[in-house]
């Protein structure tokens, strides 16, 4: 078997730097339940980089490849956009919106949490509406730019 | 498959199957035309300035608490060296942590759209083969799990918590706090090996020519980040980009009114504290916990039963509420800022200066630290500690009004602290007891 090359010497001091740091902050980091904290950091790599990403890329292309067999490729971003901006939202807010913390909050804070879903799919419906007015003001205008050359 | 009722997506889909490699260590399977070093340098450089920012406030937020003041206060005792920065936090500007602690909090909200952007441009380098090409590289990818799992940990952590969302393993406080250093030591790394790389790429084009411009920019040959085999674009780079920026502003915007207060707050359509406030009138803003929260029962705090216990150098004093009346009462206006994030605008306090107290316990112009504890049983901060510098200012208080009215049960009746620039969580509720001396 072919042995590993060495690689930078700097390279290696610089990250075995960074792991002495990482070691030193880890250990108290890991001091109460390092199983579920490791569990955690870990999981939350693996769950980002094989779960989110691979679901989100899906349903783009899905999107773009159904799009592309109607023939309207070019729509893309009408629908990318606001499924984004509105996905978004859901990822940062899904405990209050999807009422996680409906009671510990309203205990807390002396305020109820069931205005966030109604206001999450108020702004996504305003979203999509915006992204489909401004798809229909888009495709009238460029129709009626052709529309002397067919006359 | 066949039956399927899109014909036309499986027929895209079979066709890509049948064309292109099915495994992601092939690079030929990565078909994004928008990924390239420029793409990546650009994303990377807005989260170097944004999470060194984040780093610095957040150390700043374990200093506001005073934590080498007394063991009530830290919530990491075992910090070590960790702590080596620690100051004693001054008392003004009023909005001191307001600002600090809403900049956290709003920046990291805002910088998830782009280190979301960030490791979906990269993704690709996670299945690349051979796993390590040298020792040095095989060390750089394992200092990559602590900066990619480290971060998600950093911003889930943070986001769960200013919803109040407890699901992580263990105290949000050791967990943040130690978690932001292992994540850092493996972000000063990251960006130390890669800033050649990104500053080379930003100077062959510069941002703004580039989203102004409508072609693309043509990737070097050597750019290992590019698709080797893309599919047609559906949306330019500079489109990318307006997206990240876009994603980020919403973002931005309906969350940054629960820290300006007054109007804005109902801009803050989605953030905990924004909205509408809790009730009108004078103690109608916003609240951290409530009394019912607190388990703070009515009977305690009745003007027969609630005394204030004061003791210093020369005793112990006790005071009902009309006693505390009767001492010079004084005025400030400041706000209440949250480690979540938020805050309220000034609110107009009035009550008995903490260090009138002192001098009622025989620290007649010089005050020391205060120790405080609260009628509330249980939580981490029922018991806070004030270093001198906080007594001795004349806007501290032990408030007996807000706003021109009593304070209500939720804002501490029937007494409460009010410090300038200090974390909300130190403005103890319904204090119960007040002991001078150097801690």
């Amino acid at each position: 078997m072919r042995r590993l090359p060495v690689g930078s010497p700097l390279q290696i001091l610089l990250l075995c730097c960074s792991f002495a740091l990482a070691a030193y902050a880890g250990v108290r980091l890991l001091a109460d339940d390092w199983f579920g904290v490791a569990l955690w950091i870990v999981g939350a790599a693996l769950l980002h980089d094989l779960v989110l990403l691979p679901l989100y890329s899906v349903a783009d292309r899905a999107v773009v490849h159904g799009l592309e067999a109607g023939g309207r490729r070019a729509w893309v971003m009408y629908v990318r956009v606001p499924t984004v901006l509105s996905g978004l939202l859901l990822l940062v807010w899904f405990p209050l919106i999807l009422d996680l913390v409906d009671q510990r909050y309203r205990l807390a804070t002396g305020q109820s949490a069931d205005v966030y879903l109604a206001r999450w799919l108020l702004i996504t419906a305003v979203l999509f509406g915006g992204s489909a007015l401004l798809l229909v003001v888009r495709v009238r205008r460029a129709t009626k730019r052709r529309s002397p050359a067919v006359h | 498959m066949g039956r399927a009722p899109f014909p036309g997506l499986v027929r895209a889909y079979g066709r890509s199957m049948r064309d292109h490699p099915r495994l992601p260590t092939s690079p030929g399977f990565w078909r994004s035309p928008l990924r390239g070093t420029w793409f990546t340098s650009v994303l990377g450089l807005v989260l170097l300035v944004g999470i060194t920012v984040l780093f610095v406030t957040g150390l700043v937020s374990y200093a506001a608490y005073n934590p080498n003041l007394s063991r009530v206060n830290d919530t990491t005792p075992d910090k070590g060296i960790l702590g080596f920065y620690l100051f004693s936090w001054p008392t003004g500007p009023v909005w001191l942590y307001r600002f600090t602690q809403g900049l956290h909090v709003t920046l990291g909200i805002t910088l998830i759209p782009v280190l979301l952007a960030k490791l979906w441009s990269v993704v690709p380098k996670l299945f690349t083969l051979p796993p390590a090409r040298s020792v040095a590289h095989a060390l750089e990818r394992i200092s990559l799990l602590l900066l990619v799992g480290g971060g998600l940990f950093e911003f889930t952590t943070g986001v769960l918590n200013v919803q109040l969302d407890y699901v992580f393993p263990g105290s949000f406080y050791p967990l943040h706090f130690y978690g932001a250093w292992v994540f850092f030591s493996a972000f000063v790394a990251h960006a130390v090996l890669k800033m050649p790389t990104a500053m080379r790429a930003v100077r062959e084009r510069r941002l703004r020519e580039e989203v102004r411009s409508q072609e693309e920019v043509r990737p070097r040959d050597d750019d290992d980040l590019v698709a080797p085999d893309p599919d047609p674009p559906t949306v330019s780079r500079r489109g990318a980009l307006w997206l990240v920026g876009g994603g980020s502003l919403l973002l931005f915007l309906t969350t940054v009114g629960q820290s300006l207060g007054g109007p804005f707050r109902r801009t803050a359509l989605l953030a905990p504290h924004g909205g509408a406030d809790p009730a009108g009138g004078p103690n109608g803003f916003q609240i951290n916990k409530t009394a019912a929260y607190a388990g703070i029962d009515a009977t305690e705090t009745s003007a027969e039963a609630w005394r204030l216990v004061v003791t210093g150098r020369t005793g112990t004093v006790r005071l009902s509420r009309a006693e505390l009346l009767q001492l010079p009462l004084h005025s400030s206006s400041l706000p209440i800022a949250c480690v979540e994030g938020w805050s309220t605008a000034d609110q107009w306090w009035r009550g008995v200066r903490l260090r009138d107290l002192a001098a009622l316990v025989g620290y007649d112009g010089d005050p020391p630290d205060v120790f405080v504890e609260s009628l509330q049983r249980h939580g981490a901060f029922r018991r806070a500690a004030l270093r001198a510098n906080q007594v001795a200012d004349p806007r501290s208080l032990l408030a007996l009004y807000v706003n021109g009215e009593e304070l209500s049960p939720d804002h501490g009746h029937p007494a409460r602290v009010i410090v300038p620039a200090a974390p909300g969580v130190l403005n103890t509720k319904w204090v119960a007891r007040l002991t001078f001396g150097d801690l």
